[in-house]
């Protein structure tokens, strides 16, 4: 059992003087899959993957990566794990031919092996026909996939990624999703944090991190059954008006405009299609009601929100 | 220690500071001008200092003697004076700095030889005009006196550089200079930028030790400071004529620990900042009194005795000692072992204080 888990974290807590970062984060990440960490800025997502890397000691809690003790054993660990920074952290003055050549001694490769893989990785990240030009004047798809062909040299059992797309176009995202899923099939696992949703959604599991705290984990469509609020769809002429009439209602967790909808995430008990419509009116506002299906952005806002909507029912209870 | 490492960063070191047009103009430029600057510039030979000449003896003699100073190129007599006050009155408004003052009894004091026969009256404000009236009081008077055997002046004897010729003690000095301006700082930044640029949260993904990574960058700046240092003796010996008295092997294998010791200062000030920016300012903080106290500017011997303190601890000092013993009196290392340990305990100081640093930075 514990050769098919890559990563286990108890009470994983990291402190920077009175600010918590991390905060008692329990993680288990099994073998050749995309685990994905969700959440905003300055959730901790960064953090967690450089403890988890052995870069940074925690304040206190249990990681064990790949069977190793971390940080003790971190050493031993940096030879087989790859980690794709969050800024691009390849020498922007150094060309991609260079960069990776330099790469490839840091990690001792064999001379032989390391010019046979570096022209493997050219060709399969479409590098080839940029191998002279210097890493800085590259686009930043181009840089990215630079920095996978970096991260990945050295075949690493375990990939973390941090925040690998949030310089790179649509187009470039989808490529680059596609080069990870070619390292799962492969045996890699991979650990990836985002704030994108679409991207969470291609995840096998993910973690939803808000304020240093594990809020929610799961596979994508697991976490998004499991929500205990209902999806309302209102559709009417005066949507804007309608948000403000249900801004605030107990039970009402978010509100979100979409088109000329308005997107109504509500607790299961309280509210139905037949309250809604019925409020509005009282309001002055037809509206059609229907059911709609949740996806993770109502699980991420959701689970973000917690505290505030535990404190309305408790308010609502008194 | 992985040489293969090691050798991979230099090589990476190398060709970024090929790329990096700034660094390497600066690597020559620096010397050059610094060079040219000190030896044409600035010239510590005291010539021509402006004075006035209050005779109240108008003896023949004092006559003789207005005109062997005048023909010593050292003061220019601008004005004849004919009270006190108005001596006063040409130093206070700047027209003068030295004011010769001979008494109505010089005669008289010429020949008992108890006090001194001549007055010199000098604007103190300058350092250099102090330090060149003091070698006017020794003036010889005696021929004046007649065959009188007990001279009262005395006379300097300049030995290493008889033409006082400033470049030929400014030159060796330079080499120091400009060592301890772009080494320290070359190094400081060097490391620094690794860590601005986010190569470095990168690097220690990897099986790189801190210590492949901080030896692999410093390596390249040995050989570029001996490169500098061939420079500027090239130029010195090319331009100013200033002559190498011992061998070049000891001025090599001095210069090489004094590189040594400011890489490694270099590496201490990289674990204190932050930024490229920060480890500018920090090199140019110990660069300051570097130059000032470490004999470059000003004689060691006339520091106050803290002074001189301060002066022993830094690297410089023993550097100057060392080169202008070797170029300049042809001294050996073995006469100047002393200079060497110093270097060689400076240079272990600082490493072992980064030791303890360079780990700490990697949380």
């Amino acid at each position: 059992m514990s050769t098919a888990i890559a990563i286990r974290a108890r009470g994983l807590t990291r402190r920077f003087g009175a600010l918590v970062a991390v905060d008692g984060v329990d993680l288990t990440v099994g073998r050749a899959q995309v685990y994905g960490f969700l959440g905003p800025n300055g959730s901790g997502k960064s953090t967690t993957i450089r403890m988890l890397c052995g870069l940074l000691s925690p304040s206190a809690g249990d990681i064990e990566v790949l069977g190793l003790q971390i940080p003790q054993q971190a050493e031993q660990l940096k030879r087989r794990i790859g980690y794709m920074t969050q800024k691009f952290s390849l020498y922007e003055d150094l060309s991609v031919q260079e960069n990776l050549e330099f790469l490839a001694a840091v990690q001792d490769l064999p001379r032989a092996a390391a010019r046979a893989r570096i022209q493997e990785l050219l060709a399969r990240y479409w590098l080839a026909d940029r191998r002279r030009q210097l890493a800085g004047t590259l686009s930043g798809g181009q840089k990215q996939r630079l920095a996978l062909a970096g991260a990945v040299l050295h075949k690493p059992e375990l990939l973390f990624l941090d925040e690998p797309t949030s310089a790179v176009d649509p187009q470039s995202r989808r490529e680059f999703w596609d080069s990870l899923f070619e390292l799962t099939d492969a045996g890699t696992t991979l650990l990836v944090s985002t704030h994108y949703m679409d991207e969470a959604e291609r995840c096998h599991r993910l973690a939803i991190l808000d304020q240093g705290r594990l809020v929610a984990d799961g596979a994508p469509r697991e976490l998004c059954e499991a929500l205990p609020y209902a999806v309302w769809l209102v559709d009417c002429a005066a949507p804007r008006r309608a948000q403000l009439v249900l801004q605030g209602q107990d039970g009402i967790v978010a509100l979100a405009q979409i088109g000329a909808e308005l997107r109504v995430l509500a607790a299961d008990a309280a509210w139905n299609a037949e309250r809604l419509t019925g409020h509005l009116r009282e309001s002055g506002i037809e509206a059609q009601v229907r059911r709609g299906a949740a996806n993770l952005e109502d699980v991420f806002v959701a689970a973000t929100r917690k505290p505030a909507t535990d404190a309305a029912a408790a308010g609502a209870a008194a | 220690m992985s040489l293969r490492r090691l050798f991979s960063i230099v090589l990476k070191e190398l060709r970024q500071l090929r790329r990096d047009r700034l660094t390497f103009a600066m690597i020559v430029g620096i010397p050059t001008m610094q060079l040219l600057l000190f030896g044409f510039a600035i010239n510590l030979d005291v010539r021509h200092l402006d004075a006035a000449v209050l005779d109240q003896a108008g003896t023949m003699r004092s006559r003789e003697l207005v005109a062997e100073l005048a023909a010593s190129q050292v003061l220019t007599l601008r004005e004849a004076l004919s009270s006190p006050q108005q001596l006063d009155e040409a130093l206070r408004q700047g027209r003068i700095s030295v004011g010769l003052v001979i008494p109505a009894d010089f005669e008289n004091r010429l020949e008992r030889g108890d006090r001194p026969a001549v007055q010199l009256v000098v604007d103190g404000s300058d350092q250099v005009v102090q330090q060149a009236a003091r070698q006017l009081a020794a003036y010889p008077l005696a021929h004046l006196r007649g065959q009188s055997a007990a001279t009262a002046s005395m006379e300097v004897v300049n030995f290493y550089n008889p033409e006082r010729r400033a470049p030929v003690n400014t030159v060796p000095g330079l080499v120091g200079v400009i060592l301890t301006m772009t080494m320290v700082m070359f190094t400081a930044m060097a490391l620094v930028r690794e860590r601005e640029r986010g190569n470095l949260e990168m690097l220690i993904a990897t099986p790189v030790s801190p210590w492949e990574l901080t030896v692999g960058k410093v390596l390249p700046f040995v050989g570029i400071g001996l490169v500098q240092v061939s420079l500027v003796l090239a130029l010195g010996k090319l331009i100013f004529a200033v002559p190498l008295r011992g061998s070049l092997l000891d001025v090599y294998l001095a210069a090489l620990l004094f590189i040594i010791a400011c890489l490694a200062l270099g590496v201490f000030l990289s674990t204190l900042a932050r930024s490229q920016f920060q480890a500018m300012q920090l090199a140019f903080f110990t660069f300051l009194p570097q130059i000032l106290l470490s004999g470059f500017m000003f004689p060691y011997a006339g520091m106050p005795r803290a002074a001189q303190w301060l002066a022993e601890i830094l690297p410089m000092t023993h550097f100057l000692r060392l080169i202008r013993g070797i170029a300049l009196r042809g001294a050996t290392l073995a006469d100047l072992w002393i200079e060497l340990v110093a270097l060689a305990v400076f240079s272990a100081l600082m490493l072992g204080i980064a030791v303890t640093r360079v780990h700490k930075r990697l949380d």
